[in-house]
């Protein structure tokens, strides 16, 4: 059977999907990064094969998304390395035929995806401000002492939400404590939490665009059944949730794999890679007042890879730094 | 007499030739790095923007080793607060047990007689009929700097071996950098238009064209906006700014502000809001008309005029069918969080390009699903 191989490096999970021909989703796998991106693509690599073992797959094409694409599409060998937002609109059209609207909340972005008959027209994401994203939702959790897959739960129990501010998650922090110092509920303050978010991302992200449905929520806060319930709230709209929710960037990647490999084969280096020892060093050059951050990768002590340069002094790898 | 001033594009390559023919010791700051940033943010008001940081930054570098230094810099009434920058940075400098010399240039049509007394202190014992001749000599420079930069905009587009375009144009600042007279500076313009035609191109490549707008200095000033310029370039898109040395100072500083611009953001934003908000909305709609695919607004984080613009962004986008993206920069080096960006919005150009132009209505998502 030929499959197709996904990866989404982002900066709070990695996941992996393998899909078939029909586009159907043969496995998903979703393990955190904990900053190290190569280690944690590898660790997938080896689930994906225990997995898939026996099943006579054939991996035919690879592609890469997240904010580490490019140096995962170096490790794995991607036939194809797109940015996220490519790679969730991809993924939603397929999963919701016709879809108008993505909201997408990850670990530290946060982005709206407009399409009109299948086609991008218009995208934001968050910029200088994490909140209202998975990060600020993970820390306040964190700090109520209920593990964040509860936080959906209590939120729909709530009756009366309080109001919180959610502009920057310094003060919302400050007034959740106010609130539980008043003697509100813990699941009023977390619905009121979950609708400050929502009214966050619907004014920053959000901002002037046409919000029509179908709308599809995804990312890791999708899981989040408080947040989908405020959006709900806020939209007057009804959102899906599709079943992958928190793979979507993979599976978009493994889909733009598969058109990538029409006209040629696939570079993808093979489940070996996972055993093979990876390292990275970087550099400042000194050749101008750019000062240049060189990254150089090395697989088993060979240069494999190396970028950072602007002006293309180091691009020709038999240099070394 | 030593001088400095900060830097901003290639305007310090004017600045150095004007200062040195009044006969001034040139300190050529150094070029706004990581460690300026650092060194401005630790000494800036916090909710200062990103060019007061820099600039603040670049003084800081040069004071410590030429405390007898004198500062040149811009001032005055707006455009916005940083109309106050340079007192503001004076005085932090005086705090910090420096006292340079400080000369803030204000527009000169709202105040004359203060920008008359300042050029006699600049121009020193300069006689006038000679600093006329070195003015008319710095306008040219500025002139070709101008036609450097557009040029290099059209060749990065079209590139064969990535970088190339990037290094002739350096070479090409450079030699314009080192010519002192009219002479020299046609031959240099010579010289440095033969080094980027020379660059081998790939004419055949269909290259999207995207207008960049925002405020002056991030717009300017690479080190400030992570090289837009470059990694446009070198996606096969040419960009094209709204503020360039020569428009800037044809249309901000010697007249009361460009007033077709202000007539076609009208509409939408009557009135003077401070920085370049305005421009930034009449700018989009002239991209829009001359057929761009679309439009970058580049902003300091905090920036009140860019902010009221943005808001204004979607109508523009809606009325005029042109993508708009708006970046606020501040001092976060999130380098691949922008090019996530850029790389999504040039993907969505495309898309429409190919729809609009090629007709083909075949979608990446479409094809991707297809299969």
């Amino acid at each position: 059977m030929n499959v197709f191989l996904g990866i989404d490096v982002g900066s709070v999970s990695t996941n992996l999907v393998v899909i078939d021909e029909d586009n159907r989703v043969c496995t998903d796998i979703y393990l955190r990064t904990r900053g190290q991106p190569i280690a944690v693509v590898q660790d997938g690599l080896k689930e994906v094969e225990k997995e898939l073992k026996g099943k006579n797959i054939k991996v035919c094409g690879v592609g890469t998304t997240g904010s580490a694409r490019y140096l995962t599409g170096i490790v794995v060998g991607a036939d194809t390395v797109k940015n996220e937002i490519t790679a969730h609109a991809v993924a939603a059209s397929l999963i919701v035929p016709g879809v108008q609207t993505v909201l997408e909340i990850g670990g530290q972005d946060s982005k709206i995806i407009l399409l009109r008959n299948g086609v991008v027209t218009d995208f934001a994401m968050n910029t200088v401000c994490a909140a209202g994203t998975g990060s600020f939702l993970d820390h306040q959790a964190d700090r109520l002492g209920i593990p964040i897959e509860e936080f959906g739960e209590y939120a729909l129990k709530s009756k009366n939400p309080v109001r919180i501010a959610g502009r920057c998650s310094v003060f919302a922090e400050s007034d959740m404590v106010h609130k539980q110092q008043m003697g509100h509920s813990l699941p009023d303050i977390i619905a009121g939490l979950c609708d400050a978010l929502v009214r966050n991302y619907l004014n920053n992200v959000g901002k002037g665009k046409e919000i029509l449905p179908p709308i599809v929520f995804q990312g890791g806060v999708a899981a989040n059944q408080g947040i989908k319930h405020a959006f709900k709230k806020a939209l007057q709209q009804e959102i899906i949730v599709p079943p992958h929710y928190n793979v979507m960037g993979a599976i978009g990647a493994a889909l733009l794999a598969k058109t990538a490999v029409r006209s040629k084969n696939t570079s993808f280096r093979g489940f070996e890679i996972s055993s093979l020892n990876y390292e990275t060093g970087s550099f400042e050059c000194q050749g101008c007042s750019n000062r240049c951050e060189i990254i150089n990768i090395f697989v088993e002590g060979k240069l494999l890879a190396r970028w950072g340069g602007r002006c293309g002094k180091w691009d020709n790898l038999r240099e070394t730094g | 007499m030593k001088a400095t001033f900060a830097h901003m594009g290639t305007s310090p390559l004017i600045f150095k030739m004007l200062l040195e023919d009044l006969g001034y010791e040139v300190v050529f700051p150094p070029k706004p790095s990581q460690s300026t940033l650092s060194l401005g943010a630790q000494y800036a008001p916090e909710f200062a923007c990103i060019p007061f940081k820099i600039v603040l930054g670049t003084y800081l570098e040069v004071i410590k080793d030429h405390p007898d230094i004198t500062i040149i810099s811009a001032g005055g009434f707006g455009p916005c607060r940083a109309g106050y920058y340079g007192e503001l940075q004076l005085k932090i400098l005086q705090d910090l047990g420096y006292n340079p010399d400080m000369i803030f240039f204000w527009p000169p049509l709202r105040k004359p007689w203060d920008f008359y007394q300042k050029v006699l202190r600049v121009k020193r014992s300069c006689p006038w009929w000679r600093f006329i001749q070195i003015l008319r000599k710095v306008w040219k420079k500025a002139i070709y700097l101008d036609d450097l930069e557009l040029l290099s905009f059209k060749v990065r587009a079209r590139e064969i071996e990535r970088g190339s375009t990037t290094r002739a144009l350096q070479q090409g600042l450079s030699y314009l950098a080192e010519a002192k007279t009219m002479k020299e500076i046609d031959e240099a313009r010579e010289a440095a238009f033969k080094e980027l035609k020379n660059v081998p191109v790939d004419n055949r490549r269909s290259v999207l064209k995207v207008g960049i707008v925002g405020e002056i200095y991030v717009q300017l000033e690479p080190s400030a906006n992570f090289h837009i310029e470059e990694v446009l370039g070198e996606m096969g898109v040419e960009p094209r700014r709204s503020i360039m040395l020569t428009n800037y100072a044809r249309h901000d500083v010697f007249s009361k502000g460009d007033i077709k611009t202000a007539k076609l953001a009208s509409p939408y934003l009557d009135q003077k809001i401070g920085g370049h908000g305005q421009n930034s909305i009449g700018d989009v709609i002239r991209y829009a008309q001359k057929g761009y695919d679309g439009v970058i607004q580049l902003a300091p984080f905090t920036c009140i005029p860019e902010i009221v613009a943005k808001s204004i962004m979607p109508a523009l986008s809606r009325d005029y069918d042109i993508p708009v993206m708006t970046l606020f920069i501040d001092e976060q080096t999130g380098q691949a969080g922008v090019e996530t960006r850029l790389e999504a919005f040039v993907d969505l150009m495309r898309q429409r390009y190919m729809r609009k132009v090629a007709g083909d209505e075949k979608s990446v998502i479409k094809s991707a699903i297809a299969l």
